[in-house]
């Protein structure tokens, strides 16, 4: 259990890091117990990553000390972080992928086998096999890294920070990209840590597990440390409300939908290829009804993504048919998707959603402009009028419609997004991780709009990782893993989700 | 015997092959730290011509000529290399944009030319050259005679280095460094290694590389200056690499089956031997190389499915907010 112990492992004081534009930490303080889990909770923006990059050596802060054990230290390199015992586990995963396990984890070392001009990787096996077994991270030292899972992966991140016998441990959003099951082992291994004497820093946005491991909390907001509580004295709704500076209201989900409605989306046994020519999608067969909201649940890169382009026309089938309203759409087309009634918001807002140099006026009507041009013309007093109309109702916080669109911030650009997507009144709209990113104000007011669409009588498929958005929004649950789709029986049931996520069956 | 067709042909193919080795070697430790870098034919030009010069200034004995030339045309390559690797590591411009400038500043029309007529290098033979350095008995032993012991000492280097590249890549410290550099650089740069330091090291290491195939032609095989005399060997080099799935040992296969290649036509020609336009395919294989080099480093499936090290032609940039 954690205790205020007199020489603090980790100490920030009054660190301030300026980006051009923006204060990203502003006079933070923070303190973390050997020993101890130590939330770091925030929005998307708040400087939670920011302020882990300066603990790592990433970046420099312009002003503050950082004191370690109580030792001041000034990292001017990750190297120097390593050497002085601070792990990370970043969010996008820090592994080189025709690499080994050993071979990742001798990379850069200079204390193990690593330290010698001759290498040998397989000298480490029994070592990475040993610290597995001690941590519950099991994981084959000769395996390479693309043939692993995502959950295992991540096990190898954590293993080569112990390896580099990191005595602060810091994880970034660990469980973005683990099933629930995976989630809890997680639990399990950091806690065994923080006994070990060991202080782990757990950077969140998930309230959840934030109550769930840690034992301090330190929320961030705009780049300032707000408060340290101990997650003890600590509610989820304390934390939300010191999260976001108000109350949120929750929509919910009324009325939901009959299944027994007009089949508008059919999607027939369809396969397509993945970007590197393997298959992604496996035979899906799909049918979405007007009014309602079919969520596709599922760890990141199980062929969902490929999913959705193949029904918005921008990756070709290989097999299979698409149909809305009971006509074929010719995959791999996406003006002919457009055209047949598909709305797509993609997972990739700014590189394929939006046309980011462009002003949001034409961002806007990016889809339209073919039926409201003359001749070959553009009627760029209306598309002006309809922008203004646009980011008035779908309250985009801009400059004007003739602002370059990637100046808007994250929620903003989602929303020019939707609102393309949405004034052309699609019987299907497609939502790939339509939140991914989004502060909490923002996912709300993106869930009121799916509700809405799905209320005005369009198929809604909403693709998402995150679960309790699913859980939020879903008339129906679906599943995908290794490029198969399967029905969740029980759509409440985060145990049956999480079961099929991880490729298994109920029962 | 050993004037048979077979075994002529395989004893020039492994001559007119070791410049392509070398190009091959170099550009592969380029390519394998991330940096593609199509400025070969460039770079070996600038070493033919530099190299070729030293022998003519420099007045030694042989061996003291020709280890001078062998330098200067390694400092020339490298020296071709650091404008690439200063504008597409430091500055990260695109690196095929970089690489094809290069070609034309260094090349056949730009700077090789210019220094070989300002240096007046044109018709006269080399002072020194590169010979075969066993004895006559030797050369003379049925087919490992012209094929192994009728060589110059560049080649049994090129197999030296071919050894020492492998090894470098597969079992040191720096070598697995550089790999990881090349894959995956973001990996590499939070366990401390410096991409930026491990990238400039192998291009430019790879450009003096270039240097020495070009004056391995000045010096070896074709003994004199000629404008642009490399004749698209560069571009060959860089689709062997390609070929070879960035794996020494086999660079050294596709040299000497390329280098075959080019021996074969005058070989013919010689025997009155008739094959259709035997000359004009082989003088066409250049130009065929340096097509088939820009579709697949342009695109990206073709690249990842042949293996290329992933970030290859990609700058790295630290995540900035």
């Amino acid at each position: 259990m954690a205790t205020d112990a007199a020489v603090p492992a980790v100490s920030m004081r009054g660190v301030t890091k300026r980006f051009p534009g923006v204060v990203a930490n502003d006079k933070v303080d923070f303190e973390a117990a050997p020993g101890e889990v130590h939330a770091l909770l925030g929005e998307n923006g708040a400087g939670k990553s920011t302020l882990s990059n300066i603990l790592t050596g990433l970046y420099q802060p312009d002003e503050g000390r950082i004191e370690l054990y109580g030792e001041p230290v000034a990292f001017a390199s990750p190297r120097e972080a390593i050497d002085a015992g601070v792990g990370m586990v970043h969010q996008h995963f820090r592994l080189v992928s025709r690499f080994t396990v050993a071979e990742n984890l001798v990379l850069g070392d200079r204390r193990g086998a690593g330290r010698y001009f001759h290498i040998d990787p397989s000298a480490i096996a029994t070592q990475v096999r040993e610290l597995g077994a001690r941590y519950s991270l099991p994981v084959d030292p000769r395996a390479r890294i693309w043939q692993l899972s995502v959950g295992e992966q991540q096990r190898v991140e954590i293993l080569k920070a112990l390896y580099q016998e990191a005595r602060i441990l810091i994880l970034d959003e660990p469980t973005a990209v683990l099933t629930p099951d995976e989630a809890d082992t997680l639990f399990v291994t950091v806690r065994q840590m923080a006994e070990e004497g060991r202080t782990v820093i757990f950077i969140s946005h998930k309230l959840h597990e934030v109550m769930a491991v840690s034992d301090r909390v330190t929320v961030l907001r705009a780049g300032k440390a707000l408060a340290t509580v101990r997650t003890a004295d600590a509610t989820p709704e304390s934390l939300t409300e010191l999260m976001v500076g108000r109350e949120i209201e929750t929509a919910t989900r009324q009325g939901r939908a009959q299944p027994e409605g007009v089949p508008v989306l059919e999607v027939e046994d369809l396969w397509a290829d993945g970007d590197r020519g393997t298959v992604a999608v496996r035979g899906v067969t799909l049918t979405v009804h007007a009014g309602e909201i079919a969520a596709i649940a599922g760890v990141a890169g199980n062929g969902q993504r490929e999913l959705a382009e193949a029904i918005a026309g921008l990756r070709p089938s290989t097999k299979g048919m698409v149909r809305v309203n009971g006509r074929p759409v010719h995959t791999g087309d996406a003006q002919a998707a457009f055209e047949a009634g598909i709305g797509y918001v993609p997972e990739d807002r700014l590189g394929t959603g939006l046309s980011p140099t462009l002003p949001i006026a034409m961002n806007l009507s990016l889809k339209s402009y073919r039926h409201e041009s003359v001749g070959p013309f553009l009627r760029l007093h209306l598309m002006r009028h309809k922008a203004e109309d646009e980011i008035r109702i779908f309250e985009i916080k801009c400059a004007g419609p003739d602002q370059e669109t990637d100046e808007l911030s994250g929620g903003n650009l989602q929303k020019v997004v939707i609102a393309r997507e949405f004034s052309a009144h699609p019987s299907v709209l497609i939502a790939a991780s339509p939140t991914r990113g989004l502060d909490v104000a923002a996912v709300e007011q993106v869930h009121s709009y799916l509700m809405q669409a799905a209320e005005e009588g369009a198929a809604v498929l909403l693709i998402s990782e995150d679960l309790d958005e699913i859980l939020a929004l879903n008339d129906r649950v679906l599943v995908m893993y290794e490029g198969t789709l399967t029905a969740v029986e029980d759509r409440e049931s985060v145990s049956e989700i999480g079961l099929r996520m991880a490729g298994g069956t109920p029962g | 015997m050993n004037n048979s067709l077979l075994v002529v042909i395989l004893a020039s193919g492994v001559a007119y092959g070791t410049p392509l080795l070398y190009a091959a070697l170099g550009e592969l430790l380029a390519e394998r730290s991330g940096v593609l870098n199509l400025g070969v034919e460039g770079m070996m030009l600038g070493g033919a011509v530099m190299g070729f010069w030293t022998v003519q200034r420099v007045h030694a004995n042989t061996g003291v000529a020709l280890t001078a030339a062998i330098v200067v045309a390694a400092l020339m390559g490298a020296a071709l290399a650091s404008i690439h690797a200063f504008l597409v590591i430091t500055l990260r411009a695109s690196q095929i944009v970089s690489g094809l400038a290069l070609t034309i500043f260094a090349g056949a029309v730009g700077l090789s030319s210019y220094l070989g007529n300002d240096l007046n290098l044109a018709d006269s033979p080399a002072a020194h050259t590169f010979n075969a350095v066993f004895p006559k008995s030797m050369q003379n032993w049925p087919i490992v005679g012209p094929i192994i012991f009728g060589q110059n000492v560049l080649v049994y280097v090129s197999w030296l280095c071919v050894v020492l590249v492998s090894l470098y890549l597969s079992r040191t410290r720096p070598g697995l460094n550089v790999r990881a550099v090349g894959e995956s650089p973001a990996a590499a740069d939070t366990m401390g290694i410096s991409v930026t330091r491990y990238r400039y090291a192998h291009t430019l290491v790879g450009g003096a590389f270039a240097g020495v195939a070009g004056a391995t032609i000045t010096l070896a095989i074709t003994p004199q200056w000629v404008n642009g005399i490399t004749g698209g060997a560069g571009w060959i080099a860089i689709a062997l690499v390609i070929f070879a799935f960035w794996r020494p040992e086999l660079c050294l296969v596709g040299a000497y089956f390329f280098g075959s290649l080019q021996a074969l036509a005058p070989q013919l020609q010689a025997r009155n031997i008739h094959l259709g336009p035997t000359v004009l395919w082989t003088n066409a294989l250049p130009y065929v190389m340096t097509i088939v080099v820009l579709v697949i480093v342009s695109s990206g499936t073709a690249k990842s499915r042949l293996g290329a090290p992933e970030a290859l032609g990609v700058a790295y940039v630290r995540e900035e907010r």
